[in-house]
C-alpha cells in the first residue's frame, strides 16, 4: 500500500526530528561562527590564533568523524548523560559552525575599513564597533552563503541517523529494511520532506535579503 | 613637594591641548614621519599643507592613534595615548574626525548616524541623542535630510554630517582628513563654511587640506610637510606671502600660479 499514509507518523516524527535538528544545529552554528568570526578579526592575537584553529580543524574533519568523536570521545572525556541528539546537535553545530565563520568572515571584508575606523573615532570600543556599524553591514553580503550552508546543514543531519537520533534518515532505513514497500516510493517521500525543508530555508533567506538590503 | 611636581609636569602643557614629541613612523621602508615635534594650543586651527606622500594624512592619523607610530610620544590633554582597549577608546571620543571619504555608517540613517555614538560611547538616553543630533544637522544645515539614508545625500551632505556627528560627541580637537578632497567644486564651499564657523567659535582644530583659501582665512598656523618632516610653519599671510623654505617656495609656485 502506500508508504507515506500507512506510516504516516513515523514521517511526521522523522520530520520534525530533522527540523529539530536542523534549527538547533544552525542555531548553534549561527551563534558560534559568529562569535570565532569575531575572534578572527580581533586584535587580540590569541583570540585570532584559537578562531584559526578552530576553522582548519572542523573544516577539515569529515562529518561522520566528527560525529563520532562527539559521540564516543565526549561521554568517555567525561561529559556523560548527554543524549544522542544534543550530542548530533553538537557534532553539526560545531562543524558548521567553522564555514558559517568563514562566510561571516568573508562579508565582514567586504565592509570598507572607513566604517570601522569612523566607528573607533566616535569612541566606540572593538565589541561596538563590530556590532553596530561591522556585522550588521557584513551580513548583506554573507546571507546569500549562509543560506547555502544552512540548506547543506540539514542535508548533513542525516548522517545522525547512524548515531541513534529518529529523523528523515532513520525512517527512511527503517521502511527499506521491512518488506513490502518500492524503494524508490520511499526516497520520493523522504526526498520530498527534504525539499520542503531546504525550501524554506531559502525562502527564508531571501526574505531576510531583502530586508536587509539597503540603499548604498 | 608633590604639588611641585604635579605645576612642574601641567606648567608646560596648560593650554596644550595635542603634543607630539619625536613621534617617528614607518610604512615598509618609508620612513613617512620624521621626528615630528608639534604642539598645538587650545582653541589653535592648524592647517597642515603639503605634496601627497608627505605624511600629512598620517600626521593626522596618529593624533587618535588610527595609525600607530613607531616610536615618540603623543600627548592629548596632557594624556598620552593608551595602547587599543576600552582606554583608547575613551580618550578617542574627544578627539573628532572627518574623513575624505566621509564614511558615514551606511546602514544607519542620519539621525542614527549622529546618535550612535552618543547613546553608545556617552551613553545618553535616546531622546536627549535625537535632540542634540537635529539641533547639530540644523546647524550644518542639513536638519531636513535627517530620515534619510547617507547613499541618498550629496557629497558635501554627506560631510556636514560626519562633522555633525563627530561634533555630537563634544571632541576637544576635531582632525580633518582631506575633509573635501572627495567633493565636487560647487560643493567645497558648503563644508569649508561649517568649519569656518566653527573656527570662528574657536574648535581647536587640525586641517589637513588642499583649500589654501581656507587656510589663508582661518588657519591661525600653517604646517607645510614634504617627505615626512615639517619642513615650515607659519601665520598664514607670512607663509603664503613670504615662505622660507625652497621646498615650500616650490610647492607654493606650483599650485598658486595657474
Amino acid at each position: 500500500m502506500n508508504v507515506l499514509l500507512d506510516n504516516f507518523a513515523a514521517f511526521r516524527e522523522g520530520f520534525w526530528g530533522t527540523v529539530e535538528l536542523t534549527g538547533l544545529s544552525t542555531l548553534l552554528a549561527l551563534v558560534l561562527g559568529t562569535l570565532i568570526a569575531a575572534f578572527r578579526v580581533s586584535p587580540v592575537p590569541a583570540l585570532r590564533i584559537f578562531g584559526a584553529t578552530w576553522v582548519t580543524l572542523l573544516r577539515n574533519t569529515p562529518l561522520v568523524l566528527l560525529f563520532l568523536v562527539v559521540t564516543l570521545g565526549l561521554p568517555a572525556l567525561g561529559l556523560k548523560g548527554w543524549d544522542s541528539f544534543w550530542l548530533a546537535v553538537m557534532a553539526l553545530g560545531c562543524y558548521t559552525s567553522a564555514f558559517i565563520c568563514e562566510a561571516v568572515r568573508s562579508g565582514i571584508n567586504t565592509v570598507p575599513v572607513g566604517q570601522a575606523e569612523a566607528a573607533r573615532s566616535v569612541g566606540m570600543t572593538f565589541t561596538q564597533t563590530l556590532g553596530n556599524v561591522v556585522l550588521p553591514q557584513a551580513v548583506r553580503t554573507a546571507i546569500p552563503p549562509i543560506g547555502s550552508l544552512i540548506i547543506a546543514l540539514a542535508k548533513n543531519s542525516a548522517i545522525a541517523s547512524g548515531f541513534n537520533v529518529v529523523e528523515l534518515g532513520s525512517v527512511m532505513k527503517t521502511l527499506n529494511s521491512a518488506a513490502g514497500y518500492n524503494i524508490y516510493v520511499i526516497f520520493f517521500w523522504i526526498a520530498l520532506c527534504y525539499l520542503i525543508i531546504t525550501f524554506a530555508v531559502s525562502g527564508l533567506f531571501r526574505l531576510l535579503e531583502h530586508k536587509l538590503a539597503v540603499p548604498r | 613637594m608633590s604639588e611641585v611636581d604635579v605645576t612642574k609636569d601641567s606648567a608646560p602643557g596648560g593650554d596644550d591641548l595635542v603634543v607630539l614629541e619625536n613621534v617617528n613612523k614607518h610604512f615598509g621602508a618609508l620612513h613617512v614621519l620624521q621626528d615630528i615635534d608639534l604642539t598645538i594650543a587650545r582653541g589653535e586651527v592648524v592647517v597642515v599643507i603639503g605634496p601627497s606622500g608627505s605624511g600629512k594624512s598620517t600626521l593626522c592619523r596618529t593624533i587618535n592613534r588610527l595609525e600607530t607610530v613607531d616610536s615618540g610620544t603623543i600627548r592629548i590633554d596632557g594624556e598620552p595615548l593608551p595602547a587599543e582597549g576600552r582606554e583608547l577608546a575613551r580618550l578617542r571620543a574627544d578627539v573628532g574626525m572627518v574623513f575624505q571619504s566621509f564614511n558615514l555608517f551606511a546602514h544607519k540613517t542620519v539621525l542614527e548616524n549622529v546618535t550612535l555614538g552618543q547613546i553608545k560611547v556617552r551613553k545618553a538616553a535616546k531622546a536627549k541623542a535625537e535632540e542634540k543630533a537635529r539641533q547639530l544637522l540644523d546647524r550644518v544645515g542639513v536638519g531636513s535630510q535627517a530620515d534619510k539614508y547617507p547613499a541618498q545625500l550629496s557629497g558635501g551632505q554627506q560631510q556636514r554630517v560626519a562633522i555633525a556627528r563627530a561634533l555630537a560627541m563634544d571632541p576637544k580637537v576635531m582632525l580633518f582628513d582631506e575633509p573635501t578632497s572627495a567633493l565636487d567644486p560647487e560643493m567645497i564651499n558648503e563644508v569649508l563654511e561649517v568649519m569656518q564657523q566653527l573656527a570662528r567659535d574657536g574648535m581647536t582644530m587640525v586641517v589637513v587640506t588642499h583649500e589654501m583659501g581656507f587656510a589663508r582665512s582661518a588657519a591661525n598656523r600653517v604646517l607645510f610637510m614634504a617627505d615626512g618632516r615639517i619642513v615650515e610653519q607659519a601665520r598664514p599671510d607670512q607663509f603664503f606671502t613670504a615662505p622660507k623654505s625652497d621646498r615650500a617656495k616650490d610647492f607654493l609656485s606650483k599650485i598658486l600660479h595657474h
